[in-house]
């Protein structure tokens, strides 16, 4: 492709940060010194530009993490090296929060602000930093069990995850100082803690060093992939199918049903591994991720065995770098044990599992714009159909399974289908895990049978810290449901039967004393700060909602507060029936159900 | 083609395999709606006017994307249907200049009974940059009582075409235009996110340091008038441009031998913009920079300005130009 460049020139940190990611430039048409044979052969072309598109955002990261931005020297190296036109460069960096495109401070502090850190002094953390300009505020890191959370992005060096930070905390990773991985040993499992010897998927989080894959095997890992690759896929699947698993990433599909559309297919198959947790409230996937990667790495080589893909990608959110830090650890050490790469175990079966990082962006978790984060292109979801196992990431048949689905797996192959059936009921099979925050004693992950309800939940993190006002369940996508629920049994079908969803496991309850008006803006904040613009319905809907809101709060109504109600009704209603993904679909639920429980707004 | 037998408000009908529900439905005698649709390019399904319901689907379907199956069963008229549309125009109506947008569309308005001034009146304009400027998920606060819009001063930066984003709804036609779908040159996207998402070259640079070759094709597919002949625009800012006094004359441009046809839209004796036929074998509505803007040697009279029109003109030609 004949690219036209500005005059912009990369410095020389920003090539280096590149070359080191994609190696030196092969030819003058890609970036290198011009050769006597660039001036006759035109390496390169229409092949390699699509071959190497999909490293566009690693690309990207790489500078950003090396200078603390994408300058426009950077973007032309960027987009000469990839053969990628430098406007859809922009595009691509200008979507994603966690590059910026403008020049900011060398360490930049992304303070959560998203509804379970500020109602946990975030906040207030926020107006002690106020004023500075390396300060912004986040959506949720994932870090709610120990809030405030805090990201420092820092130029030259790794991401840090700060936990109940405070602002001399923040100040001083801002001003240089290395930042202290904070209890190295917690990984946010009270269960654990509390010494429960009854936990399965969480039995290693937290009691074993997440580096040592002696200590990973010792504990029953790789027994199971072992066993599966003597069952043959076919076996696999069946058994799979006969636990009755249902995906744990929110849509709850059957992941037997979900592999066979996938097998049903053409013989190149790809899966695809959604570690993008951004749901507000939810952070069950990064403990797994933290403090047992083995397990993830293990489970999606058995995924890839099951469904016959050669390849695997695993999708971290980028808000996670101690979490990215771990698995990218196991994964090395699994492929120098001959545990991943060429011929796993002496089975004449072969899988590579690549991580990528997202860019924070909560629309990457779905799943087709993740696929189209992975391409290296715009976030942005794809009109379904095709569904992901007729056309997925690079239009090959995908499995896309959550890292929770996945770590199922073992268990399901060491004790049968059958057996994990046993557990749950008929149609939530198996255990779960919760993500609780917000006003309880012991905010964590926690890991029940399904069926457990919510007061038992609640009582297992410690109780409420103070009478319950409503419990926000499954996430700001989800909904927030009243104390008249306590007793209501977590499973798909019986919060399906009263109009809720389990949604990320997201179990957050906010007691009497709890703003819901400020709530209710930050989440409508959230949904519009979140959209990836590209239908109409979301795009402006989620603005709209969001004005109206702060009408109907504010008490200042454009005709009448019962016309902001109704607006806001028919708002969420177009969002709900007209957007191409689940984000607008979802992006008046909780709005619509804090309006329904009188939290505000008036009664109705 | 296999045939595809289908019901559209409740109408038995049978086309083609691979047609899409659009397709189906304007054979059943039932035009929808569309914005960012346009036969030559490859549908992206981002307006939202178009939806239909699918008997069995959760939600619409847009059906200018959404292929036809076997004994789909598809209204265009139910009461989903109707209130999303209304509400999607008048998100775009309250949100963006709809001022140009065609008769059609309009009708569609009249027809949904849109009211956009349900959202309140809507906020001053956005100062020159300032949304080109903002970042992904740094939050807008919205201004208490307004209804936020994309309203911004227009972007004149040559003599050829103006880009007036404050009338731009995000279609993707321009960028499909420019990239894939006619001119592979790749000078815009859309960048930023969310209701900040706006059509930029890298950086917002000028047009004349982007990769823009002016070949036009963007102003040619742009639904809202937002992409326009600089002439037009001026003429129109001036309350000259009159669309009942002009002429459509059809001719083969004379640059070079591959025949493209061109509609020279003449006012006054004035060529004051230049299209291609949608439906020309060669051109498929797109031309290149001498097409689309070579025409001044056919009225450069050489001598004084002798109409308003060319007064207006010259002084665009000049740099001048009249704030919007």
């Amino acid at each position: 492709m004949d690219l036209h460049f500005t005059s912009a020139f990369p410095s020389t940190p920003e090539r280096v940060a590149v070359d080191r990611l994609l190696g030196g430039p092969p030819s003058g048409w890609t970036g290198g010194a011009r050769a006597a044979a660039d001036y006759h052969v035109a390496l390169g072309g229409h092949h390699h530009a699509v071959g190497v598109r999909h490293r566009l955002l690693p690309a990207l990261q790489a500078v950003q993490s090396a200078i603390g931005w994408v300058s426009p020297g950077a973007l032309n190296y960027v987009a000469e090296r990839l053969s990628v036109p430098p406007a859809d460069v922009y595009a691509v960096a200008s979507f994603y929060a966690l590059l910026a495109t403008e020049q900011q401070s060398l360490r930049m502090a992304h303070v959560c602000e998203d509804v379970s850190c500020r109602t946990r002094g975030s906040l207030r953390l926020l107006e002690s930093l106020a004023g500075r300009d390396d300060v912004v505020p986040s959506p949720c890191l994932g870090q709610c069990d120990r809030s405030p959370a805090v990201l420092v992005q820092r130029a030259g060096e790794y991401d840090a995850s700060l936990w109940n930070a405070t602002a001399e905390d923040v100040a001083e990773v801002l001003e240089g100082a290395t930042p202290i991985d904070p209890e190295p040993g917690h990984y946010g499992v009270p269960q654990s803690e509390l010494g429960s010897d009854r936990l399965r998927l969480l039995r290693r989080v937290g009691t074993i060093d997440p580096y040592s894959l002696d200590e990973y095997r010792a504990t029953g890992g790789y027994a199971a992939l072992t066993k599966a690759l003597t069952m043959g896929p076919e076996e696999l699947i069946e058994e799979v199918k006969r636990a009755g698993i249902r995906g744990r990433g929110g849509a709850a599909f059957p992941v037997g049903a979900k592999w066979e559309a996938v097998v049903g297919q053409g013989p190149d198959r790809m899966l695809v591994c959604n570690a993008d947790e951004a749901e507000p409230g939810t952070f069950k996937d990064r403990g797994v991720m933290e403090g047992d990667p083995f397990s993830l790495v293990e489970a999606m080589t058995i995924a890839g065995y099951a469904i016959g893909a050669g390849r695997g990608f695993l999708y971290i959110r980028g808000e996670y770098p101690r979490a990215a830090r771990h698995v990218a650890s196991a994964l090395r050490t699994a492929t120098e044990s001959g545990l991943l790469g060429d011929n796993v175990l002496g089975s004449g079966f072969s899988f590579d599992i690549e991580i990528r990082m997202g860019g924070g962006a909560y629309i990457c978790g779905e799943e087709t714009a993740l696929f189209n984060s992975i391409e290296g292109f715009r976030g942005e979801p794809r009109q379904k159909p095709p569904y992901p196992a007729e056309a997925g990431l690079f239009g090959l048949p995908t499995a896309i399974n959550n890292v929770e689905t996945l770590i199922n797996l073992p268990l399901i192959v060491l004790e049968g289908g059958a057996a994990y059936a046993s557990r749950g009921t008929a149609a939530s099979t198996g255990i779960k895990l919760f993500c609780l925050s917000g006003d309880v004693a012991r905010p964590g992950v926690y890991e029940v049978d399904f069926g457990t309800t919510l007061r038992q939940l609640i009582d297992l993190a410690g109780g409420p810290l103070e009478e319950i006002a409503a419990i926000l369940l499954g996430g700001v996508s989800g909904s927030f449901v009243g104390p008249d629920l306590l007793d209501l049994p977590l499973t798909f079908e019986d919060t399906h039967a009263v109009g809720v969803s389990l949604g990320t496991a997201v179990v957050m309850p906010f007691g009497v004393s709890t703003d819901f008006d400020d709530l209710a803006l930050r989440i409508a904040a959230f949904f519009r700060d979140e959209s990836c613009g590209q239908c109409v319905p979301c795009r402006v809907g989620t603005v709209r909602q969001e004005e109206a809101l702060h009408r109907l709060i504010g008490g200042v109504p454009l005709n009448g507060a019962s016309s902001d109600l109704g607006l806001l009704a028919e708002i969420d209603e177009a969002m709900r029936m007209g957007s191409i993904c689940g984000l607008g679909h979802t992006a008046g639920n909780a709005i619509r159900s804090a309006i329904a429980l009188g939290l505000i707004g008036g009664r109705p | 083609m296999k045939k595809v037998h289908l019901t559209v408000d409740g109408a038995a009908i049978s086309v083609p395999g691979g047609a899409s529900i659009l397709q189906a439905c304007r054979a059943a005698g039932k035009p929808q709606p569309t914005l960012c649709y346009l036969e030559t390019l490859t549908p992206v399904n981002t307006c939202r006017v178009c939806l239909v319901q699918v008997t069995g689907s959760r939600t619409l379907v847009p059906s200018c994307s959404r292929i036809v199956e076997e004994g789909m069963e598809v209204a265009t008229d139910s009461e989903p249907v109707r209130h999303t549309r209304k509400v999607v125009f008048e998100f775009l109506a309250s949100s963006v200049d709809l001022s140009l947008v065609d008769a059609e569309t309009r009708e569609w308005m009249d027809f949904y009974d849109v009211d956009p001034t349900r959202y309140g009146p809507a906020a001053p304009a956005a100062p020159a940059g300032a949304r080109d400027a903002r970042q992904a998920g740094h939050h807008q606060v919205p201004q208490p009582g307004w209804a936020e819009t994309v309203a911004q001063p227009a972007k004149i930066q040559d003599e050829l075409f103006v880009r007036d984003y404050g009338k731009c709804i995000l279609c993707y036609k321009c960028v499909e235009a420019c990239g894939p779908d006619a001119q592979n040159t790749f000078a815009i996207q859309v960048a930023g996110r969310g209701f900040d998402a706006r059509i930029s070259t890298e950086f917002d640079v000028d047009l004349t340091s982007s990769a823009c070759v002016y070949c036009g094709n963007c102003i040619g597919v742009c639904p809202t008038g937002a992409l326009i002949f600089r002439s037009e625009y001026e003429l129109r800012n001036a309350g000259l441009w009159d669309e009942e006094a002009q002429t459509v004359t059809r001719t083969v441009c004379s640059y070079c031998g591959v025949g493209c046809n061109l509609e020279l839209w003449v006012q006054d004796n004035r060529i004051v913009k230049v299209t291609s036929p949608m439906d020309h074998a060669v051109t498929a509505g797109h031309l290149c920079i001498k097409g689309r803007f070579g025409y001044q040697y056919v009225q450069e009279l050489g001598g004084p300005a002798t109409t308003p029109i060319d007064m207006v003109l010259a002084a665009g030609r000049e740099g001048g130009f009249v704030e919007p």
